[in-house]
């Protein structure tokens, strides 16, 4: 690790010191954090680097990490937060194991006691490197300063390399205080560890076989594409094999809502033909997904008529999950790139008529009555609509978890990759509000819509302080619909309308928003929408919509646990 | 699928921690440790982790594709009984008195082909590499005498075949 060549030209600093000028090296101009006793030492530098490196000072350890997730997915650079020992670190442990599902790049440094009281339960002791070993894609404990530098390095390349994920290091208040002679290496490689593995040629020759083959192509992408700037790629695959093309939740904004081979989503709350046809193909090609059970529903009869071919930087992935026919292994723009000559060009028309077929049923049955509803009560899905129609489909859109979450990523339309921002893999309520900071940040210059149900925006609504402090412009959605919405539906159908705890005796949010400098509106009649819309996404600055939705709405079509694909239920 | 034994050999770094990421990944999947040996390898600064578990051929790939995803893992094999040669050692501490008051312990010492590695007024110690069969049957053979101590070590095995792990090393 590191390697301190003689020539380079070396400086006295402390080990804190060496912090901040690391991450300055590795381009991290901005972290999220929150400060305390063991990380003390940092902070003092970070003051004294606060034109060269903004901190955000968030109002919670959580609300940190996510915040540098939702910078890290719109920007696609290293999201970092810092955080103190024992609660702090353990503060944390959420957004590590969120980012680590999602594969999200995370550098997340905490301090911790001073070396020589490692072990003893100091005050504000944990062991934060055993609790994050198994979240973190590494992790490791700094207990002398001259280590500092190449552990970051190393802590860089790790987070972004390959398939990316979260790396955390714990530094011993000693060594952020003790003295080195900083010099400052970029990480390049590490021998154990090989980002890319090699894409063998052959398979990409069966692959495109199988491709030129298939009578019924069905393409299901996820966030692989994103992660590998493949978007561009898998456009020209899809186009030139004329395919069927779904995505999964976190493959969502990879391919422009319009796009005509687009046939929506797959998984518990897909698209109904989507879902149907995964049944029916005759080849099924993964690219960057992981085949989550959400994806699947049932694995015995998971498109079992069908070969398959799966794309994906993580020799892990393969076989895991769905036995594959065909494994191309490495960056999904590298795959997708070679495969492309060996494609014919082709249509599948008969095969894309199929999907149309059932859009038409879905559309009558469900997406309808949602965006056009004919009852009293608003829906989420005609809200989600009317801010497509004011942001043409241009913003960066960020979800929280639950009933609006599923809604917004059917509803929403996206024009532009990396605008998906939601807590996929892990499901963590409160992701969205930090995440909507964070993803502002990334993108300054977009618009950032966060949908937030009023369960999850109480997680972590203590971050309306931070919005206050930095200005963030993000305009927030409250979704209101005074239940713990998906739990109530999972209630509704399947433990016969006993709503456990799902009950919502909610605040004025509106007072909520407005104490903390937000212009707050609540629409609760379906004529005053269109108008707050327009006044939100108008705004310059944040602001807060609450819109009271009819109560007992539900997502559809659904897939239930346990059940198969093709078993997609309408209602 | 069937069950059986399998023996995972995995190379990595010297680096603490790996064992508790190591051991995670059968705790998250149920999976019980039926040995764990680590020790150096053949290459400097490469330790080797020898894992013995019970689970199906599946099970075990996908397990060894999870246990190379970690950074400081360089390679993982798994292998059943019949392409490695291996064994374990075992230590019985007998009382000194029952070497000659029970005479007939000398013969089991001998037809097991077991040593003896130290001998005090108060107490003598054997040792015992082989099969687990071999050092459970000589368990059984002393225990009616009275086993003041018994250890044993986890499962240290080679491949049959080569592994050139060196070589990947270099590739790497």
């Amino acid at each position: 690790m590191g390697n301190s060549t003689n020539n380079k030209s070396t400086e006295r600093i402390i080990g804190a010191e060496a912090v901040v000028r690391a991450l300055l090296e590795e381009g991290a101009d901005l972290a999220y954090g929150y400060p305390g006793g063991a990380i003390m030492p940092i902070y003092d530098e970070l003051y004294k680097y606060q034109d060269k490196l903004q901190h955000v000072l968030t109002r919670h350890e959580q609300g940190a990490i996510h915040a540098a997730q939702g910078f890290a997915r719109v920007s696609g650079k290293v999201g970092v937060c810092l955080a103190t020992s024992g609660p702090g670190a353990t503060n944390l442990i959420t957004g590590i194991a969120d980012a680590q599902i999602d594969s999200t790049p995370l550098v997340c440094i905490t301090g911790q006691v001073a070396s020589h009281l490692l072990g003893t339960d100091a005050f504000q002791e944990t062991d934060v490197i055993s609790i994050s070993a198994p979240v973190t894609k590494w992790n490791i404990q700094v207990t002398k300063s001259q280590d500092i530098p190449a552990a970051i390095a190393k802590a860089f390349f790790i987070a972004r390399s390959g398939r990316p994920g979260p790396v955390l290091i714990d530094i011993t208040k000693d060594a952020q205080l003790g003295e080195l002679d900083y010099s400052y290496e970029k990480c390049s490689a590490v021998r154990s560890y090989k980002p890319v593995p090699e894409t063998n040629i052959e398979k990409v020759k069966e692959a495109a076989e199988l491709m030129n083959a298939a009578k019924k192509p069905f393409i299901v992408f996820g966030q692989g594409v994103i992660l590998g700037e493949a978007e561009a790629e898998l456009k020209a695959l899809i186009e030139k094999g004329g395919i069927p093309s779904a995505w999964t939740v976190l493959g969502l904004s990879a391919l422009p809502t319009e796009h005509p081979l687009n046939v929506g989503m797959v998984g518990m709350h897909g698209h109904y033909g989507p879902n149907k046809l995964t049944n029916e193909c005759d080849l099924l090609i993964a690219i960057g997904m992981r085949f989550d059970d959400r994806v699947t529903g049932t694995l015995d009869t998971y498109a079992k008529q069908a070969k398959v071919i799966h794309f994906d930087i993580d020799p892990a992935e393969i076989d895991k999950n769905v036995k594959t026919d065909v494994a191309v292994i490495g960056n999904s723009k590298d795959t997708l790139a070679k495969i492309l000559p060996f494609i014919n060009e082709t249509k599948h028309e008969a095969w894309h008529n199929e999907f149309k077929e059932y859009r038409k049923i879905e559309d009558e049955a469900v997406i309808i009555p949602q965006l056009e509803p004919t009852k009293e009560g608003l829906t989420m899905g005609e809200v989600i609509n009317q801010v497509n129609k004011e942001t043409n489909g241009d913003a960066v859109i960020v979800s929280d978890v639950g009933q609006h979450q599923m809604f917004t990523v059917r509803y929403a339309d996206f024009t532009t990759t990396r605008s998906n921002v939601t807590s996929g893999g892990l499901g963590t309520m409160g992701f969205a509000l930090p995440a909507a900071i964070g993803a502002k940040m990334g993108a300054p210059e977009r618009e950032v819509v966060a949908y937030i149900g009023d369960g999850g925006y109480q997680m972590t609504c203590q971050e309306l302080g931070t919005i206050l402090q930095t200005g963030a412009a993000v305009k927030i959605v409250v979704l209101n619909n005074e239940f713990l919405g998906m739990v109530r539906q999972w209630q509704q159908l399947f433990f016969d309308k006993r709503y456990a705890s799902t009950v919502m005796t909610n605040p004025d949010f509106i007072k909520l928003a407005e104490a903390y400098d937000i212009k707050a509106t609540k629409v609760v009649k379906r004529e005053d929408l269109a108008g707050a819309v327009k006044e939100m996404i108008a705004s310059k600055e944040s602001y807060f919509l609450e819109v009271m939705i009819e109560k007992e709405d539900n997502v559809f079509p659904m897939v239930p646990t346990g059940a198969s694909v093709s078993d997609v239920r309408l209602k | 699928m069937e069950k059986q034994l399998f023996t995972i050999s995995v190379y990595t770094e010297n680096n603490p921690g790996l064992l508790n990421r190591i051991a995670t990944i059968f705790l998250k999947r149920h999976i019980n440790i039926e040995s764990l040996n680590v020790s150096r390898s053949e290459i400097e600064n490469v330790h080797r982790f020898t894992i013995v578990a019970r689970m199906t051929e599946v099970a075990v790939k996908k397990l060894v594709g999870q246990i190379e995803k970690q950074i400081e893992v360089i390679k993982a094999y798994y292998h059943t009984d019949d392409e490695i040669i291996f064994h374990e050692t075992a230590l019985y501490k007998i009382a000194s008195n029952l070497l000659f008051d029970k005479r007939e312990i000398q013969n089991i010492i001998k037809n097991s082909h077991a040593s003896i590695v130290t001998v005090n007024p108060d107490f003598f110690v054997i040792e015992k590499t082989g099969f687990r069969k071999e050092t459970e049957a000589l368990y059984d053979e002393l225990a009616p005498y009275g086993i003041m101590q018994f250890v044993r070590t986890g499962r240290i095995s080679v491949s049959k075949t080569e592994m050139k792990i060196s070589e990947q090393l270099k590739n790497l």
